[in-house]
């Protein structure tokens, strides 16, 4: 296991990372999060007190343990959720509710099995363009599948394609309507290392290109390296002998290495070992108890 | 290779079958003769016994028909299926046209009622609980007990049997959409909030399609029931339909006309099903 190994190793280092920690200021930014705060039992909120900030064109991360809250963040972003009090603005707007300006990619792909590739793209695309005549929505859907290297399975159903692929599609559907941002849900978890690896670069590049700003929910430490610009800790709830805390943002940590690193070379980078020992010992000594 | 070799040993097993059956009916019809022999009595004893109706010397069967006559039988109303000679004899074909066209009209006015509702039970926890103690009622009413209130409140007979297969077939189709309905998947219905998809296109393109198999499920079970039901029912109301021509070739006393009519129940039935079974397929959906 990484976290084992990377626990060793940080040990002897000193972790200079940490001082690129900053607060943010929640009243800049592209997306503002305000003391977001949910709560399933009303004395012992899940987290509470969440703020951060995205600006346009980024690319934002976030890591905690299974339970922390990420997917309920994600959630209230998307519109799906509401939180129990705190706000979720996007570019200026309150988010109230789900919206075809925030694209959607799910853990479990969520495509419809009954459609094919060609159909649950075009699904989307005509939910964003109504007016659009066949011809405008073929095209659309066709730029995305290519985007993704789909255009040879493009009439097939989901079942006929394999899980890394089908998590391409949910991709292509996410960005086929031109969201202002993107909202992915740990979007590579049920996917092997390679076809991961694969689809991760494939993911980058298409951000590069669009120019479009991601949040994105992960448990992979390189993943989160590899991808993001900024990556945001949190913590899960916990008891302590002075009663309970609640889950929260423990940190905000700026990704220094140089935003043309790719897989291959990542772990050579200066910086790179730094950077992820300090993000695993937060994981494994910090994250479940403030 | 193997699949083929099965159907094949199976259809072998199945005919064997077949031709046992068929044997051991004609073995049972004709059974030797029940009547008293002639020997030993005066011509006036004989002559007295023929006045009675017991015809010493006459060949006496069990008057069950052996599986030929039926055979023969099945011919004779299958080669002219459509004539009409007035109210009790009419065609087989043209009963069974009636027989469906009940079936057909009390089944898609079940379907106008049940999918709506179905999707409104299965959409709304509220609604579900609301109309559960209703349906668990009058579920399992059978069908022929409101024959009578059909009978005395629409006046008519013809629509009572189209009302008694209408009550019959709602149940099924209606608890089966209502449970597909409340069980399409959480993210489906995510996909659709999060392309602001109207609650008609939600209904039509997302929830319809993902609840089809349960649904037709339900349509296939309801249909099953409504052709069981539409026999029962033509013996009561009379008239016309499959129903009527066994009650009525019954009181003709010809088994023979009952066997055929039996049988071609039976295959229309397994027909119905078949049909509903290929729409299954077409709705049915691998995830």
């Amino acid at each position: 296991m990484w976290s084992e190994s990377s626990v060793r190793e940080s040990a002897a280092r000193v972790v200079p990372v940490a001082a690129t920690t900053k607060k943010v200021s929640p009243m800049s930014g592209f997306l503002k999060v305000e003391q977001l705060a949910k709560a399933y039992q009303a004395d012992k909120p899940v987290f509470a007190d969440v703020s951060f900030a995205i600006d346009q064109g980024e690319f934002v991360c976030i890591i905690g343990h299974s339970g922390c809250g990420k997917t309920t963040i994600l959630n209230v972003l998307a519109g799906l959720d509401t939180a129990s009090s705190g706000n979720a603005f996007m570019d200026g707007r309150e988010i109230s509710g789900p919206s075809l300006e925030r694209g959607v990619v799910f853990q479990s792909h969520a495509l419809m099995p009954w459609l094919t590739v060609r159909q649950n793209i075009a699904f989307a695309v005509k939910s964003r363009w109504p007016d659009w005549g066949k011809a405008a929505v073929n095209t659309q859907v066709e730029k995305y599948v290519a985007l993704v290297g789909l255009s040879q399975a493009i009439d097939k159903k989901p079942s006929q394609l394999s899980g890394g692929m089908k998590q391409r599609v949910g991709i292509a559907r996410a960005f086929s309507i031109s969201p202002k941002m993107l909202l992915l849900d740990e979007p590579f978890g049920a996917l092997d290392a390679l076809t991961r690896g694969t689809i991760q670069d494939e993911l980058m590049s298409i951000v590069r290109e669009t120019q479009q700003t991601v949040f994105m929910i992960t448990h992979d430490v390189d993943e989160a390296i590899l991808l993001a610009d900024r990556i945001l800790l949190m913590s899960n709830g916990s008891e302590t002998p002075t009663g309970y805390v609640p889950g929260g943002m423990a940190e905000v940590v700026v990704n220094p290495l140089p935003r043309s690193r790719t897989r291959a070379q990542l772990h050579h980078l200066d910086g790179y070992y730094d950077l992820r020992n300090h993000i695993v010992d937060f994981l494994v000594s910090r994250a479940k108890a403030h | 290779m193997k699949a083929a070799s099965l159907n094949l040993r199976a259809a072998v097993v199945s005919l064997l079958i077949f031709v046992c059956f068929i044997g051991a009916w004609q073995l049972a019809t004709t059974g030797p003769s029940i009547g008293g022999s002639s020997a030993g009595m005066t011509a006036e004893e004989i002559e007295y016994a023929k006045m009675m109706g017991k015809d010493p010397g006459a060949e006496k069967s069990s008057g069950f028909p052996p599986p030929i006559e039926v055979a023969r039988a099945s011919w004779e109303h299958l080669s002219d299926p459509f004539y009409d000679k007035g109210p009790n004899d009419k065609g087989i074909g043209i009963q069974l046209a009636h027989s469906l066209a009940r079936v057909g009209l009390g089944f898609v006015l079940a379907m106008a009622a049940a999918l709506p509702l179905g999707f409104l039970i299965g959409m709304s926890p509220l609604m579900q609980k609301a109309f559960n103690p209703f349906v668990q009622v009058l579920k399992p009413i059978s069908p022929l007990a409101w024959m009578p209130l059909a009978l005395y409140t629409l006046k008519d007979s013809d629509v009572s049997g189209i009302f008694v297969i209408f009550i019959c077939s709602i149940w099924p189709m209606l608890i089966n959409t209502a449970f597909g309905v409340a069980a399409v998947k959480r993210e489906w219905l995510n996909v659709a909030s999060t392309l602001e998809v109207n609650p008609v296109r939600k209904a039509f393109q997302v929830i319809l399609p993902a609840a089809a198999p349960t649904i037709l499920t339900g349509m296939r079970i309801s249909m099953g029931i409504a052709w069981l039901v539409i026999v029962a029912a033509e013996m009561l109301v009379g008239g016309t339909g499959v129903g009527y021509f066994v009650w009525n070739e019954w009181n003709n006393l010809s088994l023979t006309n009952v066997i055929f009519a039996v049988l071609l129940i039976g295959v229309v039935g397994m027909l119905l099903d078949l049909m509903f079974a290929q729409l299954q397929k077409a709705v049915t959906y691998v995830e």
